[in-house]
């Protein structure tokens, strides 16, 4: 099938590509073997606070971007509108969007002088900025994106003439979208929803800017890796530290992920 | 799938520069490291010499970006063959970067700390203090949340601080200690403007900005940053007694690439004319020790 040359080829490339990306994690695991401070540094205070705060902010966006999510991404896979192409376009905005410009426009439009922060805080005394809620608002924006575009593919694949034949068997809208929609469009949906979770967790640019940085508020795992860089104590080895955590944080669930996938669909 | 075929050169060329940079990457310090040339030059009392040219990095303190930038261009006036291109962040992540590597020239750091850092990695030139900068409070414009120093011990606003190993985050702090004697603002001072803390900046330029955007009430930063946006923030003075002063120090690194052209810059920071540029941007003369 393949001749001999192909072969070299694709072991070729295989190769490099492992060798580039394989490099830069090894290097951090040999920096922090190297290091005889990494593993109080793993454990320590911090490290746990914001792997703490990073696991549940981060839980909070998935269900708030499957939540708000789906009906919008079931409604780009089923209508057609004149103008659709932009409204998919506006969508996908924040995957494009450098996360700091993300963080500046959360700002604009929900800090204290923000058109929607202002009269949030006049009426209601609620103040966003600075706050964990901010945290989840910073990753929802930057992730959701990555949710609804995998759920619409999803909702696309799905036949209408399933659904048809669910409502002709007297199964209501709702009942046919869990029972009928739902399972067919499954694995795009997990998928997604592993895209935006592993998004949210990154995420650094948008929180730095509209969340702030303080410890067991704001301070999400990316975060505690950036303060640490850029201050003396612990510099750069709590850098590397926390970014092992990331890391095999990380590792663990999307593996998980990957195995809850492979259950629901043996095909995928 | 013909197309292979002319993929395979097209790889070799590939895997070549792949294991080139990594090799480069070895060779890096002997490679880049100068032959010795006349590092005379380097002595601060030196006239600038008109033969020096080619690029030179300078890493410099986040607040030294209005300032140096406009030094670099009477540098560069002054010195045509040269160019200077610089690289503004935290002093604490310069030294940091630095330390990693990076292929800088000049460092200009915010506090002898984080010069001292580099100096004992890398090592340093000809270090001199050629600045000093006074830590200030700044609000909002027309805020009315916190009016004076001691406001700052109310409960229930926002404050903004740099994180504790940014030189303007630990100056702040010091400066606080210093309020929280008897005959100052009361022991409990420090930790009563502390318990309004909701963040730690990475560095100075983000907690102008938090009070810029109106975000934070009060933030700690220096004088020659309130006074680059001084149409929307207002600034507190602290009081002199517990205020601590900035001690700017800069060095041509070892490691430089072109270190004619980097005691040059050295030397053109502390001459008259780019005395006369920071002072211009609210930067106070070295204090002679």
């Amino acid at each position: 099938m393949l001749d001999r040359s192909a072969r070299v080829t694709l072991a070729v490339l295989t190769v490099a590509f492992a060798v580039f990306f394989i490099a830069p994690f090894a290097g951090l695991v040999e920096r922090a073997l190297d290091n005889g401070r990494t593993f109080d540094l793993m454990t320590g205070e911090t490290a746990r606070r914001a792997l703490i705060l990073s696991l549940w902010t981060t839980s909070a966006t998935v269900i708030l971007a499957v939540v708000l999510g789906t009906p919008v991404a079931y409604l780009l896979a089923r209508t057609h509108f004149r103008g659709k192409a932009v409204v998919d376009g506006l969508v996908d905005l924040p995957i494009v969007l450098p996360p700091t410009v993300a963080g500046v426009a959360l700002l604009t439009a929900f800090g204290r002088r923000g058109l929607l922060g202002e009269p949030l805080e006049e009426w209601f005394g609620l103040r966003l900025s600075f706050s964990t809620a901010a945290v989840i608002m910073a990753q929802l924006l930057v992730s959701a994106p990555f949710y609804v575009r995998a759920a619409k593919g999803g909702f696309e694949a799905v036949s209408p003439r399933l659904e048809a034949v669910a409502y002709t068997l007297g199964a209501s809208r709702t009942r046919t979208f869990f029972r009928v929609t739902v399972p067919q469009a499954w694995p795009a949906l997990l998928a997604g929803v592993v895209l935006c979770w592993s998004r949210a967790l990154g995420e650094l640019g948008a929180t730095l800017i509209f969340a702030g940085n303080l410890e067991g508020r704001t301070q999400t795992m990316p975060l505690a890796v950036i303060s640490a860089f850029e201050g003396t104590s612990p510099g750069l080895s709590g850098a590397i530290a926390y970014s092992l955590i990331l890391l095999a944080v990380a590792l663990v669930l999307l593996t998980a992920f990957r195995l809850v996938a492979s259950r629901a669909s043996p095909a995928a | 799938m013909h197309w292979l075929g002319a993929g395979v050169p097209m790889l070799a060329i590939l895997a070549a520069a792949f294991l080139g940079a990594s090799c480069g990457d070895d060779e890096r310090g002997p490679a880049e490291a100068p032959t010795s040339v006349s590092r005379e030059t380097a002595s601060p009392s030196a006239a600038v010499d008109p033969e020096i040219k080619g690029n030179i990095t300078v890493f410099a303190a986040a607040s030294l970006a209005d300032a140096f930038t406009a030094a670099g261009e009477g540098f560069e006036a002054a010195n045509e063959r040269v160019s200077v291109t610089f690289n503004f962040a935290g002093s604490s992540a310069l030294a940091t970067q630095i330390n990693e590597g990076a292929p800088a020239d000049v460092f200009a750091s915010a506090d002898t700390a984080q010069l001292r850092a580099v100096a004992e990695e890398d090592g340093v030139d000809a270090q001199a203090t050629f600045a000093t900068n006074l830590p200030v409070v700044v609000v909002p414009a027309g805020s009315d949340t916190i009016r004076t120093f001691g406001d700052l011990a109310h409960s229930g606003y926002s404050l903004v601080l740099a994180g504790e190993d940014v030189p303007i985050g630990r100056y702040a702090r010091q400066i606080l200690a210093n309020a929280s004697v008897a005959g100052g603002l009361g022991a409990g001072f420090s930790a009563s403007v502390l318990a309004n803390l909701r963040s730690n900046e990475t560095n100075v330029r983000a907690v102008l900005a938090k009070v810029q955007l109106g975000e934070a009430d009060a933030g700690f930063v220096y004088r020659t940053d309130a006074a680059s946006v001084a149409d929307e923030v207002d600034v507190i003075e602290i009081p002199p007694e517990f205020n601590v002063v900035a001690q700017y120090p800069i060095a041509t690194l070892t490691g430089s690439g072109n270190p004619d052209a980097a005691a040059g810059f050295v030397q053109f920071i502390l001459s008259d004319e780019g005395q006369a540029i920071l002072a211009e941007f609210g930067f106070g003369p070295p204090r002679k020790n």
